[in-house]
């Protein structure tokens, strides 16, 4: 395979393809007779997929650095580089997008059914923006790319969306943008406070930096990651965004969106500000905010009457688990919160999938609506609770090994966040059995229940590679774990070659800036959980206009 | 072949100190030992999943598609049985019966051979590996394993051919045996897995499948519920568990058995915080899955499942894994003296609990179900007295004896539901009759007599009484207890004196309740009413299964006569061989015991208010036959109320009893209710009013929202959506191409 691929050129292609590729589609999709629209679009992802999937065997993780790198010169007086290039990291993220595309548009096909030219070219707009953020190795260029997934987005929530959707659109739209206002102010200030002639991956890593710095840096790039994520408190966009998308629309969200903030986390993060990461403060409150999010969101989640904002909320759990396998620092911690990532991409975007299919048979997502639905409809009782189980960790699924690894790594350096991290197997049995039971289970007294259709064809076929990728990733996880393995260590070494002592400024400047630190992060108590937006921005000089301004217009 | 003799009589003196007895001694002519498929034991039942599980869905959706076409199929109601319904009938046993010949090869040869160092199969595929951590799908075969899997395979082949006729009305006929099938896959893996990850798989997954089976008629919401309880108490224990896994590979950077067995004594000190901390949390799962207390409150639930699962589940095999965890970990608890304390605390007040509660339930498969908390309560005495063999021992003889009491409480609810259901006129009593509350039985002898003679040998067995299997297992265990107590130097001498107080009189609650059942169901009168003109016996399916369950109820004790009565009449004078479960066993817990006798010392030689081995059998067999002579006296003369016309219990112990100690509305009080309450704050308050409020009282949010939906009500939204993409990508392009 790899022969024939490298003789393909396979290499020096891919990566623009699969950047450009979507793009075409979206214009062919314009091109093209609205009720063709949707099968365009789906043969141009699906097309994508069967590219991308090369990189499974193209990919060679020896070393774990970026491999097909490319670059091309694009504002040369300011350093602006085109330049991509894809690790152990990346593949993972990029192949889940291009695997969930087309299984979200083959998703659609019933559900949308209004101007579906629009969107079908949005929801490829979208997986430009995605692979785009994932593939940068431009700081600036992933800016772009970061907030042009943004734009697709706003519009599938916002027009395609349920009864609240312009409120929920607009709140992903301001939450994101607050938090992606102040990580360009950071991009800015580390490319002049380098050597200010390039936004390079590299040249950013390269960036002298004393504590202080990091630490605000830090703070600007995870408040943006961390609304991306999202980390409790600033998760309340997410509920309302997956509540009010349209299927697709939920599905990407889940299983990609999210991931561009815990990939921001282990792309610029760690590797970016190797001695705040390690700063005490700052894992303690990262670690909090984790767990805090597990349980919390555990907890939000078992009461909610809304099947699909009850997945919504054990994303939150999930991403709980990144957080914590990531801050803990370790081998194992960062690879679990690698594959809770892509577990969490594949076993929610089917659930959100699942529900989206009884939405289109009952046009209601209260789970007292339903019940019995097993008796009825035995295959998709099946797949529903394959992927439940998947997600709440059963061994053998992909939640699992994610949930297993990031919850030993912590607990080689963080026991305690580890235990209370834990509970969340307890807590995730009570919040998805429960919704599971009375979806599926318990009497059918509804007539519109006992008839409730079975998976149709196209139904399975979209279920199908899920399931199996379930259980495929929780059975023999090996081969993902090997081709994450080198570039997550590199991360690692990068941030362990860094220690704080070393390279901190002796002066009792760090003190203090520490202090601040632990004013401004501290895990909020409850009666005022959102300051993380406004502080930071105060405190550097040129932003004050800007917020506004942007809000205002 | 070198056997250790290391049973508590014959202990090592206290001044071999421990470092002399590592590395664990190995036996010096170990035959070689091939094992015959032993992968293939595991894959059986998964391929017999897979096909009944197929078959299932193809059942389901055939009449799940009549009832949308406004049509009525069963697979069970015309005289030709689709084919979805008569093929599991041969996979489901089919596959146990395989598994079961292989594990007997496997484990006759091993016999052979005197197998004394473990073997590992395997490793079939590395499942997790990273850096520092590497978890391969193996399997482990040693004396402990195997003597698991040939009572998995056994016993659970013995239940799938009972469950053929038991099930044989059921719709949900191919997916009872899927699942049932599956479980005894994942039990394998539990048993035979090669490390604590493995382990985990297999423990979680019988969790699974418990969860799927006592939920299995799902329509019910009550069986419904009684899964999911069962589910998340497990996870509260699973949780201990996994904590545990993450300090076993802290201190020994590996999770196989073996490193971990061996290795035991040199990485941690005697009693130390670390080794102390990994059993007690092992400990929280294995009080999860064997239900004892405080988390017990699931297992009397789980019998909403159908009672021939309860006999393989809930009996015979997957609540004993907690047992067999701790036996598996013996060399970690030998080096843990209060967890061992806490191990056999919790057993035997689990057992006296239980017992308890099982005096006054009226539904015989919860007299049942308590009855086997008990009797688990028993084994983790036995373990936590560091006589692991013993716990090992009752394991066996319980699964062969209370397999045999559900399968006979099957066959009896079994008789009694086609009674009820064909009876000509409606019951004694309001509408429905329960057939399972015993109070509706009575004198079922006449009508059942084989299942009331094999039911009779398993109450004689489970009361501890000679030459049943239980007296010679329960026997030990209560021996062990007391000469524990006594042993040279056991810091917490005067606690295991207690303990052994309490497991005497558990002993004697235990014949008194067996009696009690043995007498409300099948002596005195008969309170079926008109219905009972229908009762009969089970058809011979089922019966050769009981009859062969009876035999080992027998038999079952002879794999284990102590050496004290190995030579006198309670022993058959030697005609079977002493101790051979122990000499099979001693390699897997020679290291735990080993160090107990360095630490603890020799083992007191007469129970704590003197007596031998010898003079306790007799007491305990004799006091055991004298119990239930009195009940069956006393309750027999005894004219019980129907169900219908019961009042209840009169006293305020009776209540307390009947209800159970009241856990259940303890937990609901103190634990459901709350959390609760936290969720719904949580979400009301702090995520609704809180973030939200802070979010949505911006001032520029609203501004920005009018301006937005201003937009949309133009009416051209996706020429909007376009503008704005395609500005977006301009602006950002313009304004960096543009110095």
């Amino acid at each position: 395979m790899t022969d024939f691929l490298a003789s393909l050129g396979y290499e020096s292609w891919i990566l623009h393809a699969l950047v450009w590729g979507p793009l075409a589609g979206m214009v062919h999709v314009l091109a093209a007779p609205k009720e063709r629209a949707k099968h365009v679009a789906f043969r141009w992802s699906a097309l994508l997929f069967v590219l991308s999937s090369g990189l499974w065997w193209a990919y060679d993780p020896v070393g774990g650095g970026f491999d097909f790198v490319s670059s091309a010169s694009w504002i040369p007086a300011w350093g602006v580089e085109y330049a991509l290039g894809l690790d152990g990291i990346s593949l993972f993220m990029v192949v889940l997008t291009t695997f969930t595309t087309p299984i979200a548009i083959l998703g659609s096909f019933e559900y949308v059914t209004r101007r579906r030219k629009a969107f079908y070219a949005l929801m490829l707009l979208l997986e430009t923006g995605v692979v785009g953020v994932f593939l940068a190795t431009d700081l600036l260029l992933f800016f772009v790319f970061f907030e042009l997934t943004l734009v697709p987005m706003y519009f599938i929530v916002g027009i395609w969306g349920g009864r609240r959707r312009i409120y929920a659109a607009v709140k992903f739209f301001l939450y994101t943008a607050v938090g992606s206002l102040l990580m360009l102010l950071a991009i800015l200030y580390m490319y002049f406070a380098g050597s200010a002639d390039s936004f390079s991956y590299d040249a950013f890593l390269a960036a002298d930096l004393n504590l202080r710095e990091e630490l605000w840096l830090f703070a600007a790039f995870a408040l943006a990651f961390g609304i991306k994520v999202p980390v409790f408190p600033l998760h309340t966009w997410l509920p309302d965004a997956h509540v009010e998308a349209p299927t697709p629309g939920s599905v990407i969200l889940a299983a990609v969106l999210l991931k561009m903030g815990t990939y921001g986390f282990l792309r610029f993060l760690l590797p970016f500000f190797p001695q705040a990461v390690q700063h005490p403060v700052v894992v303690t409150v990262m670690l909090v905010l984790g767990v805090v999010g597990i349980v919390y969101a555990a907890w939000v989640a078992a009461v909610q009457p809304d099947a699909k904002k009850l997945v919504a909320y054990t994303s939150v759990a999930h991403m709980g688990f990144v957080v914590v396998g990531v801050f803990a620092l370790t081998v194992n911690g960062l690879q679990g919160g690698l594959v809770v990532m892509i577990s969490h991409g594949v076993s929610t975007g089917a659930l959100f999938l699942l529900l989206g299919m009884m939405y289109e048979r009952r046009h209601t997502r209260l789970v007292e609506d339903f019940g019995g639905i097993a008796r009825s409809a035995p295959f998709f009782a099946t797949a529903f609770v394959i992927t439940a189980l998947a997600s709440i960790g059963l061994p053998g699924t992909s939640g699992f090994v994610g949930e297993f690894l990031a919850l030993l790594g912590a607990f080689e350096t963080r026991p305690a966040a580890a235990v209370a991290a834990t509970t969340g197997v307890v807590f995730a049995a009570y919040y998805m059995l429960p919704m599971v039971q009375r979806l599926l289970f318990n009497p059918s007294d509804e007539p519109a229940n006992r008839r409730f259709p079975d998976l149709s064809r196209r139904e399975t076929v979209i279920m199908a590679p899920l399931v199996a990728l379930m259980i495929w990733i929780g059975v023999h996880p090996t081969p993902f774990l090997d081709r994450m393995g080198p570039s997550v260590d590199r991360v690692l070494e990068r941030v362990e070659a860094v220690s704080i002592e070393a390279t901190a400024p002796v002066d009792e400047s760090v003190g203090e800036s520490v202090g601040d630190f632990a004013v401004v992060l501290a895990p909020e108590p409850e009666p005022e959980p959102e300051p993380l937006a406004a502080e930071p921005v105060v405190e550097l000089a040129e932003t004050p206009a800007l917020l506004p301004d942007v809000e205002g217009d | 072949m070198f056997l250790v003799e290391s049973t508590l009589r014959s202990a090592l003196a206290p001044s071999s100190a421990l470092a002399s007895a590592l590395p664990a001694a190995a036996p010096q002519e170990a035959a070689h030992w091939e094992p015959f498929l032993p992968g293939l034991v595991v894959l059986l039942p998964l391929l017999g999943f897979v096909a009944n599980g197929f078959l299932a869905l193809r059942a389901a959706r055939r009449s799940s598609a009549a009832v949308r076409a406004g049509k009525e199929w069963s697979p069970i109601a015309g005289s030709v049985r689709p084919r979805t319904h008569t093929l599991p009938t041969w996979i489901g046993p089919g596959v146990m019966a395989a598994a079961f010949g292989l594990a007997a090869i496997n484990f006759a040869t091993a016999w052979g051979a005197h197998l004394a160092e473990p073997v590992i199969a395997g490793p079939y595929w590395t499942w997790i590996a990273t850096e520092t951590l590497r978890i391969d799908a193996a399997l482990q075969l040693d004396a402990l394993s195997l003597a698991m899997t040939m009572v998995v395979t056994g016993v659970g082949f013995l239940i799938h051919v009972f469950s053929v006729g038991y099930m044989k009305d059921d719709p949900g006929y191919p997916r009872y045996f899927a699942y049932l099938n599956l479980f005894v896959f994942f039990m394998l893996v539990l048993v035979l897995g090669s490390g604590y990850g493995t382990m985990f798989v297999g423990w979680e997954g019988v969790g699974l499948c418990s969860y799927l089976l006592i939920g299995y008629w799902f329509s019910d919401v009550k069986k419904s519920d009684a899964g999911k309880k069962a589910f998340i108490v497990n996870r509260i224990g699973d949780f201990g568990f996994l904590l545990a896994i993450f300090l076993i590979f802290q201190g020994f950077g590996t999770l196989d058995f073996m490193p971990v067995s061996a290795g035991a004594a040199g990485e941690f000190a005697y009693g130390g915080t670390m080794v102390t901390a990994i059993t007690l949390l092992l400990l929280l799962g294995a009080v999860g899955k064997s239900a004892q207390v405080p988390l017990h409150v699931w297992l009397p639930d789980a019998m909403a499942g159908p009672t021939p699962v309860s006999a393989l589940i809930h009996a015979a095999t997957m609540v004993t894994a907690g047992v067999y965890m701790v036996v598996r970990s013996s060399a970690l608890y030998a080096l843990a003296p209060t967890s061992q304390a806490v191990v056999a605390g919790i057993g035997v007040l689990t057992a006296f609990v239980a017992a308890t509660i099982a005096f006054k339930q009226n539904d015989i498969k919860k007299v049942l179900a308590y009855s086997t908390v008990s009797q688990l309560g028993f084994m983790f005495l036995a373990a936590g007295v560091g006589a692991y063999t013993a716990a090992v021992f009752h394991l066996v003889t319980h699964a062969f004896f209370k397999a045999l009491l559900f399968l006979g409480a099957g066959a009896v609810i079994h008789a009694m539901h086609h009674a009820v259901e064909h009876g000509d006129e409606p019951p004694a009593g309001h509408g429905h009759m329960d057939p399972q509350d015993m109070r509706n039985m009575g004198g079922l002898r006449k009508h059942m007599p084989v299942t009331w003679a094999v039911m009779g040998v398993a109450t004689l067995a489970i009361a501890g009484i000679w030459p049943f299997a239980g007296f010679f297992s329960k026997d030990e265990i209560i021996w062990y207890a007391g000469a524990w107590a006594g042993a040279e130097s056991n810091p917490f001498g005067g606690l295991y004196v207690a303990y052994w107080v309490l497991a005497l009189v558990t002993a004697l609650l235990t014949a008194f309740y067996m009696a009690r059942l043995m007498v409300m169901t099948f002596h005195g009168a008969n309170r079926t009413g008109p219905a009972a003109s229908h009762l009969h016996e089970a058809p011979r399916v089922m019966i050769v299964p009981l009859v062969v369950l009876a035999v080992l109820s027998v038999l079952g004790g002879w794999l284990n006569v102590p050496e004290a009565l190995h030579q006198t009449a309670l022993g058959l004078f030697g005609a079977v061989p002493a101790e051979g479960l122990h000499h099979w066993l001693a390699p897997v817990v020679h290291a735990a015991e080993e160090i107990q006798a360095g630490a603890i010392g020799e083992a007191s030689k007469s129970a704590p208010i003197g007596g031998g081995e010898l003079a306790w059998a007799l007491v305990s067999t004799l006091a055991a036959a004298a119990v239930v002579i009195a009940t069956f006296r006393v309750l027999g003369r005894r004219s019980y109320a129907t169900a219908a016309a019961d009042p209840g219990p009169q006293t305020a112990l009776g209540r307390f009893l009947h209800g159970k100690w009241y856990f259940d509305e303890a937990y609901e009080r103190t634990v459901v209710q709350p959390v609760l309450a936290a969720s719904r704050w949580c979400w009301k308050v702090v995520d609704t009013r809180v973030i939200d409020g802070f979010v949505n009282f911006t001032g520029s949010f609203t501004r920005v929202a009018g301006w937005v939906a201003s937009v949309f009500q133009t009416g051209q939204v996706n020429m909007y959506a376009f503008v704005l993409a395609l500005g977006v990508l301009l602006v950002l392009g313009a304004a960096v191409l543009l110095p």
